[in-house]
């Protein structure tokens, strides 16, 4: 037994609670309406800072009272920037895609006259007789919110927001806690780690706390370099205590007094939002030493990373930190044997250390109801490219995939049909449709051939070249490897070469056995995890695409008519407008020309293939085609004096 | 004392001691190029070195791996051989095949891998990748060739030995990962710091880093 208090935490904490209380009771019970503009990275870049200040500015100047309170992101990307307005006699209520203008008329009508404008509304936060809810929508029905519960709800720059809704109360449980009871928690819940490999995190914590060293240091990860993924930046960015609050209870179990939040400095908010939640926490001693009275000191540090996608590893996010160049190192040792300065260190991912506070607040039991046997609680994707309703999801581990693209994110838009999604990042393979029934959760994912990672989520449509795809990917992690192993180094390289030639339509014959040696061997034989995965986007793509690839080397022809150096545009002629210039002055090089009979044809060799014409080309007459192989369009020849 | 078999021979080794350097030791050659006796931590760059161990279902390298008691290693698999072969193809990719005039060449570690592994110097499998500029000429001694470093690292390994702050380092990433002189200090200070050392242009071993002139003097000779 080893407990931390000496004084009660309880008493001590109950303070802080009531005082948060208070602010939370005077905040509700003002009878003036309350806005909550949704201010991380992704409500700014979609205008929330000038959704603000127009409401500020119409609250002025038309004399309504009314609270604005900046909250977080709630995870639907799509409606950017989202407000929820909280107006006496009204259920609260989600506006989607709220301009300067909108605001301004919700003032007018919603505040001023109590007309709720049901046009720009998506729906109610709760039940009601008034307003369909917003749960009739599949996205928020079949979403569990565990980590991302108060994403977009609470402002992540009052400490008193988060406490209000029960934050921090599970530290003050875990104190009054044997740490080794806390470990047997997490262990029993089966969490396992969302950085992307999924190693069981109650066990890394026993390794950490039971190894030798003269202190144990915690690392939250939050390098997330992924392409098109965000969950760690929005949760940082939309609750930082809770994560503050995560690390906490790690260091206390694993016996750390000093912890490290790893955070891009691309990532500005996060960066400022983590600096201020720590500072507010400190103030109010819930970090620093003696935490609530107790014997448990510990200092969370905040490091900022120069964004490499290497620095991720473990091993070379520890270099990073030291000084040195982020170069990942030979495991083992772990650094849960022998990591930061030496000492054993727990690197754990942001969502890692979020789901921490819930599973301890209501015990591994409930924790296990949610997802499956082996992959309990829920899953955070960032789900991009061709889907209706991009954004964050979180799910309960072990909804198909088929749910998630189709129900939850609306499907394909366009018509189009569903032709792959990429998940895991850059280290993870493409699926086609015939995976689309399958769990998401670690063993299934990997089975298949991808991998979970750390919830990046490319869904692609019938447009896309199943060549080009890896294409973008291994280029993506050949500009990201270090440079240090032989295989990574150079073996990437000409991986990336070989699939530039084959959508240069400049493949032959040898190349694909080529790709898939190199890429096994790439996998057996590079240093650290970023060599050993960056092959699986080809590996899979060669596995459920292997007649694209062929097409583009045998047939020269691209089957997606992606690649350019594979397609050509003509004009049909049969179709085309006598007289009609619309497509003339969209084209950039000229390369339309008019023919004999008035009609328009395209110079092959000049056109530069950007589709500008496909745009241009009214749709009564749709006549611009785009063909693979390009010796597929028609010759026209272009008067001799034109 | 502990006892050891590697490739069905019995050995005699001090536990805990370097299984590279073990196999080395007993006349077992395994190719390796950014491995130096009595280095701590290994770089395990070069992924050269693989082995097999019983109980390990994955080819691992050996220079990271200490020697325990009743360890069963192979040295000389097809699979090993292949990833070795691979390695030894890729670094050739990217490598300015012109033994005639290098300095390196008959005691190049290249030549040695490739004779060892009967890999031929020009693979045709891949496609060659040269880098621009051929020759790095900006220290006042010494002269570098990108296209004939193989990257293991030695060269810093030494430096940082002699002085605590090596003069030399990796720098820029991936595929344009080069070494790079300096470190912190001005150019003009090298030529003082390097004089009496050299320790690169000795433990390089691909003469990448070569007293200036060195490879036109052999060429001429
Ligand atoms: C190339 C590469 C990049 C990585 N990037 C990240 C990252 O951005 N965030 C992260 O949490 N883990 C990343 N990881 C995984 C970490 O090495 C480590 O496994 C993880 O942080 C452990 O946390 P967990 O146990 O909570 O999953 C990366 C691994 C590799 C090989």
């Amino acid at each position: 037994m080893n407990l931390a208090s000496n004084e009660n935490p309880d008493q001590l904490f109950s303070a802080i609670y009531e005082e948060a209380k208070r602010r939370r009771n005077a905040f509700k019970e003002a009878d003036v309406p309350k806005i909550h503009i949704g201010m991380a990275t992704c409500g700014i870049a979609s205008g929330a800072i000038e959704t603000k200040n127009a409401f500020e500015t119409v609250l002025a100047e038309r004399k309504i009272e009314a609270r604005i309170h900046t909250v977080g992101c709630i995870g639907h990307c799509y409606a950017e920037p989202v407000v929820i307005i909280d107006n006496p006699g009204f259920p609260p209520i989600f506006y989607h895609q709220v301009t300067p203008g909108k605001a301004k008329m919700l003032v007018k009508y919603f505040l001023e006259k109590g007309d709720p404008l049901f046009e720009h509304l998506l729906g109610a936060m709760e039940e009601n007789d008034l307003i369909p809810a917003v749960t009739d929508f599949p996205r928020f029905r079949q979403e569990k919110r565990v980590v991302m519960e108060k994403c977009g709800l609470i402002d992540p720059e009052d400490i008193y927001d988060y406490i209000a809704e029960g934050g921090y109360l599970t530290l003050v449980k875990a104190l009054k806690l044997p740490p080794e009871d806390i470990i047997t928690e997490v262990k029993n819940a089966g969490l396992r780690g969302r950085g992307g490999a999924g190693f069981p995190t109650g066990k890394k914590w026993e390794l950490a706390r039971t190894a030798k060293g003269q202190q144990k240091i915690v690392i939250c990860n939050a390098d997330e370099g992924d392409p098109g993924a965000y969950m760690d930046r929005t949760i940082l960015e939309s609750n930082p205590h809770l994560v503050l609050e995560g690390i906490a209870i790690c260091a206390y179990a694993v016996g750390a007094r000093k912890a490290v939040v790893y955070v891009r400095a691309e990532y500005p908010l996060a960066v400022k939002m983590v600096a201020k939640a720590i500072e507010q926490a400190k103030d109010l001693g819930l970090l620093g030493k003696r935490i609530l009275g107790s014997s448990f000191d510990l200092e969370i540090e905040l490091f900022r990373g120069s964004g490499a996608f290497v620095c991720g590893e473990e091993t070379a996010l520890i270099q990073s930190i030291e000084g040195n160049r982020g170069m990942p190192i030979h495991r083992p040792p772990y650094p849960v044997q022998n990591g930061l300065e030496g000492q054993p260190t727990v690197i754990n991912n942001v969502k890692t250390l979020a789901s921490i506070p819930h599973i301890l607040d209501k015990g591994a039991t409930l924790y296990r109801e949610t997802g499956t046997e082996k992959s309990p609680g829920t899953a955070i994707f960032s789900v991009v490219g061709d889907v209706v309703h991009p954004g964050l999801v979180e799910i309960p581990m072990g909804v198909s995939l088929r749910t998630l693209i189709f129900d939850i994110c609306g499907g394909i838009p366009n018509k189009k049909d569903f032709k792959a999604v990429q998940i895991g990042g850059p280290s993870g393979g493409c699926l086609p449709a015939d995976f689309l029934d399958t769990p998401i959760d670690f063993d299934s994912l990997t089975q298949a051939g991808a991998m979970m990672g750390s919830g990046g989520m490319v869904v692609m449509d019938e447009d896309t070249c199943m060549v080009d795809v890896p294409r973008y990917f291994l280029d993506f992690t050949q500009n990201e490897s270090c440079g240090k192993c032989t295989f990574c180094r150079i073996g990437t390289r000409h991986l990336l070469n070989i699939l530039e030639r084959i959508t240069r339509g400049e493949g032959h014959e040898g190349d694909l056995e080529q790709l898939e040696h190199l890429s096994e061997e790439i996998k057996k034989g590079s240093l650290c995890g970023l060599g050993k995965t960056a092959p699986n986007p080809i590996i899979t793509s060669l596995m459920y695409f292997y007649d694209e690839y062929e097409a583009h080397i045998k047939e020269k022809r691209c089957p997606a008519g992606m690649c350019r150096p594979l397609t050509a545009y003509y004009i049909d002629l049969d179709k085309c407008a006598r007289g009609c210039d619309a497509c003339v002055g969209s084209c950039p090089v000229e390369a339309i020309f008019t023919t004999s009979n008035r009609k328009k044809g395209v110079d092959q060799s000049l056109c530069v293939k950007c589709g500008e014409c496909v745009v241009a080309c009214p749709p009564e007459y749709n006549a611009v085609m785009k063909v693979s192989p390009p010796d597929l369009a028609p010759i026209v020849e272009r008067p001799v004096d034109d | 004392m502990v006892k050891l078999i590697i490739d069905n021979k019995e050995i005699e080794a001090e536990e805990g001691k370097n299984l590279l350097q073990a196999c080395l030791d007993n006349n077992i050659y395994i190719p390796n190029l950014c491995y130096l006796h009595g280095m701590d931590n290994p770089p395990a760059s070069c992924r050269m070195c693989f082995v097999e161990i019983e109980g390990e279902h994955k080819p691992v390298t050996s220079c990271t791996v200490r020697v325990k008691d009743g360890m069963v290693v192979k040295t000389d698999t097809p699979d090993i051989r292949q990833l070795q072969r691979t390695a030894l193809q890729l670094l050739l990719s990217v490598h300015d095949v012109d033994c005639a005039h290098c300095p390196a060449n008959k005691k190049c570690e290249l030549q040695r891998i490739a004779k060892f592994l009967k890999v031929g110097l020009k693979p045709k499998r891949l496609e060659l990748l040269l880098k621009e500029p051929e020759i790095d000429d900006e220290h006042p001694l010494l002269d570098y060739y990108p296209n004939r470093c193989v990257l293991c690292g030695k060269c810093i390994h030494v430096c940082k030995t002699k002085l605590g702050q090596p003069l030399l380092a990796f720098a820029r990433r991936g595929f344009y990962t080069t070494i790079s002189f300096y470190g912190e200090k001005p150019a003009s200070d090298l030529n003082s710091s390097c004089k009496n050392c050299l320790a690169c242009v000795e433990i390089c071993p691909v003469s990448a880093i070569t007293l200036k002139n060195d490879s036109d003097q052999i060429a001429e000779a």
